[in-house]
């Protein structure tokens, strides 16, 4: 109860006004910025670092966390109307949503999207509240061979994004596997594919090859159609624009599952806010009512991802504010934050500052409901843009795309790469090679590689110690459930009926 | 917006006077760019936007504006600064150790030779650290458990050939090892390392002082030593010279001109710099951010840059990182 009364004096912190100001500030610019690729959060909390040296922490600390959330829900909008991911964790967003919306269904994505965020950021704030000490020790326990039998886990079950054939799915994501070689190894310090363009050694930007990958190579795909503005019309509103009584109905538990996913992996200090949303869209197609939607605008497969991605931004809160370790970018810059006020998070901060960390997660729960009270009205208007022409439309992507991708990073090579990728993705379209794999094979690739490498480095070599993790152990046995069970279930209903016969 | 009263303008007219004529600055240079070669929120680019707040509040300049320039630990900075501002004596970049590394693995055809050395800023001593629960206690036991068996050893820090890595790899040549065989795990970024260290994942753990401080206090960690002279003051932890290892290393930051500047125009900047760092405005920000000043002015910086460069590279040659 000792939890409660020092939330209740957070809260008196937080709704003091100059903090609210503070708050609907972060959450505006963080939508703006999630809305943009390439700009995220965490380069926007590190240019208004210095100008708030000034201020008074708790406020600057609750206008960072405004950010912060506002950039996951600012990436969902553009995802599921221009088919263009402003952030990494909402690729898998723009899979159904963009579809929905192309149906008419745009009103009822964005709003299960903002919803369910709203939902998922709630209860992972509250479990934040509660467990936040006790799960930063699970979850540093955490070591490589675990998150490589996760990585395990993830892999099987993207081939859910495969589409209809598993060849051409396979074959895509070793195009992704292959794009996230690019760069110096992280374990050897050796460039990989780079041929030595120094810009490339950093490795491949994963919201440049989205946005290249689906916007770019969609506006050509729809160019290079004869006559493309009448085929595949995209239809602005159809039926309600709300969420009817069913669309709540195939929502809630997926947004439910989804927070379930995104925030204990969220509070992992290598999980990332990707991997649950991966894992939470592949979870929907299988549990689904309708499967066969899935393609084409399944609103379970908007609701899970959405939730999955707000609820690992609170994981990710978890290790930062208990062990003062940052997980993201973002949280590493927030960190910068608190060391700027002199404030070292920690085991410590809760006692040594507990004002501050105690307003701070009250302020996300502000923040959480300024959100949904800022987006959902807006909800009519973003789905007007569907009602422009489309080569009006596709044109405006087209400039949308490169301008955020240039001012993320300046350079000439990075706009170069991703002309070519939409080339690829162009080509990889008209001869129906499903695009997420490529995505995913390159945010996963990397991360199981070095987890693998990393898990056999300690060991010395000895490979048995991806079976003696007890937690490595049960998620190797939930791939193999995965993989097999479905196969398995298949001919047991198939017997069955043929009994029945 | 801002428009000044005359009396303002008179103030600010004669502030400038007397700045000109206390420095032996003709006039205030109107307005200095800092670049960092790397992406915002990261040590360089903190230290430049320090710098940029410092300089114009002291009113040591008019304006000063930082620009990002990220990727490659700097060595596409380096480039770009190199062939946009040769001659302009208004450009500063800021470089480090890192980019020492970064230029030399990556065989990188702009290296610091092409730049001006303008001063050594700021430092951070390294650190060698164990989980609470480990057997190792002193630098003496970590001798021992190397000469045993130097690939038991575990270590975990940042990215590979980075200045945790030439920490580990230069104590383990002082334990006798070849330092090749270091099992050295690379992460990317602080919070991975750290929880490998925290869980005693590795045998060791290799960073930034400031890092472990919190969890040393919080008694999770223990202190093995760190890499700072003996007698250095204000350091969180025991030296390693100070238990008998001669092992001195800081990740160093200082900032640099453009080439091809005259030998006036690099004098001027020095003075500029050296009014910056022995401001109050300067002080008070190192010790928020807990960076050691470690200023070294032009001549004694380029002297030291030479020999840092000859022992990183020999290092990372040992390494097997940087070929011949």
């Amino acid at each position: 109860m000792e939890t409660l009364s020092l939330l209740g004096n957070g809260l008196a912190i937080a709704v003091q006004p100059m903090n609210l100001l503070f708050a609907l500030v972060g959450v505006i610019l963080g939508t703006a910025v999630g809305v943009l690729p390439g700009i995220g959060p965490a380069m926007t909390v590190a240019l208004l670092l210095p100008i708030t040296f000034k201020m008074d922490p708790a406020g600057s600390l609750i206008m960072f966390a405004g950010i912060y959330y506002g950039g996951m829900y600012g990436g969902s909008t553009t995802s599921i109307l221009l088919n263009t991911p402003g952030e990494s964790s909402s690729i898998v967003t723009a899979l159904e949503g963009n579809r929905m919306a192309r149906a008419g269904r745009g009103g009822a994505a964005l709003a299960t999207a903002a919803i369910g965020s709203f939902v998922a950021g709630t209860i992972a704030t509250a479990l934040l509240t509660i467990f936040a000490p006790f799960l930063a020790e699970v979850a540093i326990a955490f070591g490589p061979e675990d998150y490589f039998a996760l990585m395990l886990v993830a892999f099987i079950t993207v081939s859910a994004t495969f589409g209809s054939s598993r060849l051409r799915g396979l074959t895509s994501l070793a195009i992704g596997l292959t794009l996230g070689l690019v760069g110096i190894d992280k374990l050897t310090g050796q460039a990989r594919l780079s041929f030595g363009v120094p810009d490339l050694l950093d490795g491949l930007e994963v919201t440049t090859v989205a946005v290249a990958m689906f916007a770019v190579g969609e506006a050509m795909a729809v160019a290079s159609q004869k006559g493309g503005a009448d085929d595949g019309k995209v239809e602005p509103i159809r039926g309600s624009l709300w969420m009817t009584k069913e669309d709540w109905k195939r929502s809630w538990l997926p947004w439910l599952r989804g927070t379930a996913f995104g925030f204990p992996i969220g509070a992992l200090p290598a999980g990332g806010a990707e991997v649950p949303t991966f894992l939470s869209y592949a979870t929907e197609k299988r549990l689904s009512k309708h499967p066969e939607e899935f393609g084409h605008g399944a609103i379970e497969g908007v609701a899970g991802p959405e939730a999955a991605n707000n609820a690992s931004a609170a994981g990710t809160l978890v290790p930062l504010l208990t062990l003062g370790i940052p997980t993201s970018a973002t949280a590493a810059i927030m960190l910068a934050g608190f060391q700027q006020y002199n404030l070292q998070p920690g085991p410590l901060l809760f006692v040594t500052s507990a004002d501050v960390v105690w307003g701070l997660i009250a302020s996300l729960f502000i923040a959480n409901t300024m959100l949904i009270v800022l987006n959902l009205p807006l909800v009519g208007l973003w789905v007007r843009l569907l009602s422009i022409p489309r080569p009006w439309l596709y044109g405006g992507i087209l400039v949308f795309a490169t301008v955020g991708v240039l001012a993320a990073k300046g350079s000439l090579v990075e706009l170069t790469l991703v002309l070519v990728l939409g080339l690829l993705a162009f080509a990889m379209r008209r001869f129906d090679y499903p695009i997420a794999p490529v995505v995913v094979g390159m945010i996963l690739g990397p991360m199981a590689e070095t987890q693998l490498r990393r898990a056999l480095q300690i060991s010395n070599g000895d490979a048995t110690v991806l079976l003696t993790s007890p937690i490595s152990a049960t998620l190797l046995v939930v791939a193999v459930v995965a993989l097999f069970g479905p196969l398995l279930w298949a001919r047991l209903g198939w017997r069955m009926k043929s009994d029945e016969d | 917006m801002a428009t000044l009263t005359r009396r303002e303008a008179l103030a600010l007219g004669s502030a400038i006077l007397t700045a000109a004529a206390s420095g032996s600055l003709q006039a205030l240079p109107s307005e200095l760019k800092i670049m960092a070669p790397a992406a915002p929120g990261g040590g360089w680019d903190q230290t430049a936007r320090v710098m940029q707040g410092v300089l114009t509040a002291e009113r040591i300049v008019r304006s000063a504006q930082v620009t990002n320039v990220a990727g490659a630990g700097g060595i596409i900075g380096i480039a770009q600064f190199v062939n946009g501002s040769k001659g302009d004596p208004t450009a500063l970049m800021v470089s480090g150790f890192v980019m020492v590394g970064a230029i030399l693995m990556n065989r990188a055809p702009v290296t610091l030779d092409a730049v001006t050395p303008i001063a050594r800023l700021t430092g951070e001593w390294q650190a060698l650290v164990v989980a609470a629960n480990s057997p190792i206690k002193t630098p003496q036991d970590l001798i021992a458990a190397i000469k045993a068996d130097v690939t038991k050893v575990s270590w975990g820090g940042g990215s590979a050939g980075g200045v945790d890595h030439i920490t580990a790899a230069m104590f383990a040549g002082l334990a006798g090892a070849d330092g090749s065989k270091v099992n050295y795990i690379a992460h990317s970024g602080g919070g991975e390392a750290m929880a490998a260290i925290l869980s005693n994942r590795v045998t060791v753990g290799v960073g930034g002082g400031s890092e472990f401080e919190q969890h040393v206090k919080g008694r999770r960690l223990r202190w093995i030593g760190l890499t700072a002279p003996q007698g250095t003051a204000g350091l969180p932890g025991p030296t390693l010279s100070e238990q008998g290892i001669k092992l001195e290393l800081q990740n160093w930051r200082g900032v640099f001109a453009a080439p091809g500047i005259t030998e006036a125009q690099r004098a001027e900047l020095g003075q500029l710099v050296e009014r910056m760092v022995k401001s109050k405005g300067w002080a008070d920000q190192l010790s928020a951010k807990g960076w050691q000043d470690t200023y070294l002015g032009a001549s004694a910086f380029e002297a030291f840059l030479k020999e840092e460069i000859a022992r990183v590279s020999g290092v990372l040659g040992q390494l097997g990182l940087v070929r011949a």
